[in-house]
């Protein structure tokens, strides 16, 4: 009985959590793989734990487990996971879909995907509560629009109306969050909700968020990569890798005092200190009042852009998503040929259209792309991909290529070893690895890397943007780096130009566009990257000038 | 409706048209290509140069062939297709008897085999590569896999010979009436609805096995909907396309593809018709038949477009 009445605030308690998956290696046997490593943890009603981990950490599959779900062939092997005082694990597959959508409620990564495109909205949000029988339709459809409001989103009485494809992609998560809420369960799990959405957009998402939590006193599990996020909504935070626990303690305790050396990394994990090149003599490649468009003209996605790129420098485009900054990437390699204005390079101008310009010219200008493995073909192997632009431009062919492939290999800091692997091999760090020795074999003088560390986690991400530095000084290849993260722009770039809607608002050397006093735009994005520090969120929706274009 | 979903309706039936005017020159020249011409068919080998050359002034053989094929077109736009050589009847008249026959039994395994396929399909998925599925996969696939003519047979044996429930034959004329009808052609749309069941009943099960895939079907799954639901509700609606498809092309095979079926039960349908003065080389008859088959294709896949277009909730609900 005493026991009973200790546990009676302990909404879930899961005990030596194991979990397994059979995976299936190219041309060898199937084998199991232990996901996670006997983890347990335990959770109070209405607080919030996050879980925190590289990918691969098993932060969702834990998340999961909570709804005795396995994602994809995933099996939960071992352990009990004891929600409001019973095992579900023993519940059975009615059991189970008795407290799926009641008890517990989940928020996944990418709502766009996560909503049904057939169904309208309202009928998405309100489809658990009705099923469950939680309230009628009318309740549900009311409790709904309060939630709505309760998340600000615009329209409240009319958003459920519209399809998933209507709503930008900030708004539709915080329409996931209301489909969570609405059934008045007792846990939800966070998976990322503001993992895919823009700093400026994430920092709404999230204020909704934790105010939502608050005012319903519902239990969380956060799972996030990002310690600076999880901090603003925690109470406590489960450090994870490879399956297992590494530390678990309050918030403050965690980010202030780690007693873990993998902890520690997470937290310093942002800082790489760039000495800022002042900018030479003359730009080799020089982008002159730009203006481009989709559509034949219809929609205006750049506007009068001018920005100069130095030898051996990096250019940092910052913006959110929309704001044209990858629509520069592709005037400038001409994939999408401007309507007005010129690209000079080397003193001569560029063709509009890649179509029209000479192999010497592609050569010059190299891409390197945020999803590495869609960027590459599964079905060659890395010696092919990256010997490919050598034959291609320099007719390489044999060992003379297999010797260079062998250095780039050795300058990308992955060994011989890899040659005969495929990408599917490879993690998602080594993919993007790969793609920056493909770009590099051209011996480009400007590399434009697009988004290329927003897929990563953040300890590989900073792995690859020394190599990119390291690259940059040992080959005086200029970047032009599009981002939306202002903490790699620091890390990085020698000049910075902000985009907004197409324009380029701010825009000159690293320490004068960092430097106050800046436009409304620019301290929007400043103030949107979270800070490892508890307390952040309010004080930075306090001190916001402007509403982000999310909204 | 919106204009852009109007607009892409307007283009799909703009373009049907152009395809079948292109269908009926291809048709129109095709039967120019052939040796000898109808004035020498229907007078025979043994016919005067000036029996022939005054039957080819009489037809306007002796007008060049884009002449011929506007008169020809232009007959076929006011309903008239000319006369049967063998018979000197009215085509058109004969035409939509047989074609009001082939439509009704086509209908009746219709109405029987896309339910059934769609129905099937849905548990198959179901119980994906359990028991279930593959008896059903493997009975679909098996009934497909037997020519139509032994399954007629078969159907005949059972159903009209042993248990004499329904005719073997399934001649009917206009006076026939509905119920009797009906009747009729129980075995032959029974046999149809075999043949075209297991191609609609795997694509509904590949199509909604695609869409089964994806992120919001875990959604759904983890707001503890039961399996079914999950792929009547939250599937199903995303896998109309491609399953509307391959119905339409399936009906279309109903019209226009069961010669065999309507010669087996003796059913006077278009097939018989058409493969009947295809042994007599009656041209006229055959451009007939071919280009209202054209026309049944071509529009049973505009249908088919339409509705995926209809289906789509980004082109139903624009931005």
């Amino acid at each position: 009985m005493a026991d009973s009445k200790a546990n009676s605030g302990r909404l879930l308690d899961i005990r030596n959590l194991r979990i397994e998956a059979t995976v299936y290696p190219p041309g060898e046997a199937p084998k199991t793989i232990t996901l996670v490593h006997d983890v347990s943890l335990t959770l109070e009603k209405g607080k919030v734990l996050g879980l925190i981990g590289e990918s691969g950490a098993g932060k969702s599959t834990i998340g999961l487990s909570s709804m005795a779900y396995g994602r994809g062939g995933v099996r939960i092997t071992g352990g009990e996971v004891i929600l409001n005082g019973r095992d579900i694990l023993k519940a059975g597959p009615k059991g189970v879909r008795a407290l799926r959508g009641r008890e517990v409620c989940y928020v996944a990564q990418s709502a766009a995907a996560a909503f049904n495109p057939a169904h309208k909205l309202i009928d998405q949000v309100v489809e658990a509560a009705m099923l469950h029988g939680t309230a009628t339709r009318a309740e549900a459809e009311k409790r709904a629009v309060a939630l709505f409001k309760k998340l600000s989103l615009p329209n409240p009485e009319t958003i459920g109306e519209r399809y998933p494809h209507q709503v930008s992609g900030g708004q539709l998560q915080r329409v996931m969050t209301a489909m969570a809420l609405c059934s008045e369960p007792d846990l939800i799990v966070f998976d990322e909700p503001t993992t895919a959405l823009d700093v400026t957009t994430q920092i709404d998402v999230l204020a909704a968020i934790k105010d939502a939590i608050r005012d319903t006193h519902v239990a969380a599990l956060y799972i996030t990569h990002d310690l600076a996020v999880v901090a603003q909504v925690s109470d406590e935070i489960m450090v994870l890798r490879h399956g297992r626990l590494v530390e678990w303690g309050g918030t403050r305790q965690i980010i202030k005092e780690p007693r873990q050396e993998y902890t520690n990394a997470l937290v310093s994990v942002h800082e790489i200190e760039h000495q800022e090149q002042q900018p030479g003599a003359t730009p080799f490649l020089s982008v002159k009042n730009v203006t481009a468009a989709y559509g034949g003209g219809h929609v205006k996605v750049l506007k009068n852009v001018s920005v100069d790129i130095y030898p051996g420098q990096t250019l940092a485009v910052v913006g959110e998503s929309g704001s044209g900054k990858s629509t520069l990437a592709r005037a400038i390699t001409g994939l999408l040929p401007p309507e007005e204005g010129t690209v000079t390079f080397d003193g001569r101008p560029l063709a509009n259209r890649l179509a029209d310009r000479p192999k010497e010219d592609l050569r010059q200008l190299q891409m390197i792309y945020q999803m590495a493995d869609v960027a590459m073909n599964p079905r060659q192997t890395v010696g092919t991909i990256i010997g490919r632009p050598l034959e291609f431009y320099f007719g390489m062919k044999g060992r003379e290529r297999d010797k260079r492939v062998a250095e780039l290999l050795d300058e990308i800091e992955m060994g011989k070893g890899f040659v005969d692997r495929y990408p599917a091999e490879l993690s998602g760090g080594q993919k993007q690895r790969v793609c920056i020795a493909r770009s590099l074999a051209a011996k480009p003088k400007l590399i434009i890397c697009d988004e290329v560390t927003s897929a990563l986690d953040p300890l590989v991400a900073h792995g690859i943007l020394k190599l990119l530095l390291n690259l940059q000084s040992q080959e005086k290849v200029a970047y032009l780096f599009i981002t939306h993260d202002l903490a790699t722009v620091k890390s990085i770039a020698d000049s910075i130009a902000v985009m907004y809607r197409g324009e380029v608002v701010r825009y000159g050397s690293k320490s004068k566009v960092l430097t106050p006093p800046f436009d409304a735009y620019t301290d929007l994005l400043l103030s949107s990257v979270p800070e490892m520090e508890i307390g952040w969120l309010e004080k930075a929706i306090k001190g916001r000038r402007m509403e982000s274009a999310g909204n | 409706m919106s204009s852009p979903i109007l607009r892409l309706v307007a283009q799909r039936i703009l373009l049907g048209l152009v395809l079948l005017l292109a269908v009926s020159v291809l048709i129109f020249a095709g039967t120019q290509i052939l040796p000898g011409d109808v004035a020498q068919a229907i007078l025979g080998q043994s016919a005067t140069p000036e029996a022939l050359a005054n039957l080819r002034e009489q037809l306007g053989l002796n007008d060049p062939a884009w002449l011929r094929y506007v008169h020809w077109l232009w007959g076929i736009l006011h309903g008239d297709f000319g006369t049967a050589q063998s018979s000197g009847l009215d085509i058109a008249t004969s035409i939509s008897t047989r074609l009001k026959n082939t439509l009704f039994l086509a209908a009746c395994a219709a109405i029987v085999a896309v339910p059934l396929a769609i129905i099937l399909g849905l548990i198959a998925v179901r119980y994906r590569n359990g028991f279930v599925d593959k008896l059903i996969s493997g009975l679909a696939l098996a009934s497909t896999s037997f020519p139509e003519f032994f399954i007629g047979y078969v159907l005949i044996f059972v159903f009209a010979v042993h248990w004499q429930i329904f005719p073997s034959i399934s001649t009917v004329d206009d006076s026939t009436p509905f119920l009797e009808r009906l009747q009729a052609v129980v075995l032959p749309a029974t046999a149809l609805t075999l043949v075209v069941l297991a191609h609609m009943m795997r694509m509904t099960r590949a199509a909604i096995l695609n869409v089964m895939q994806s992120a919001y079907i875990e959604t759904a799954e983890l707001k503890g909907l039961r399996p079914f639901d999950i792929i009547r509700k939250h599937a199903f609606p995303n896998a109309i396309a491609p399953v509307v498809n391959v119905v339409m092309l399936n009906l279309a095979y109903l019209i226009v593809g069961v010669v065999v079926v309507e010669v087996i039960f003796v059913y006077p349908g278009m097939g018989q018709y058409l493969v009947d003065h295809v042994a007599k080389r009656d041209v006229p008859v055959v451009q007939a038949v071919g280009l209202i088959f054209a026309a049944v294709y071509i529009t049973l896949n505009i249908v088919a477009d339409i509705a995926a277009i209809v289906a789509n909730p980004r082109l139903r609900h624009p931005k």
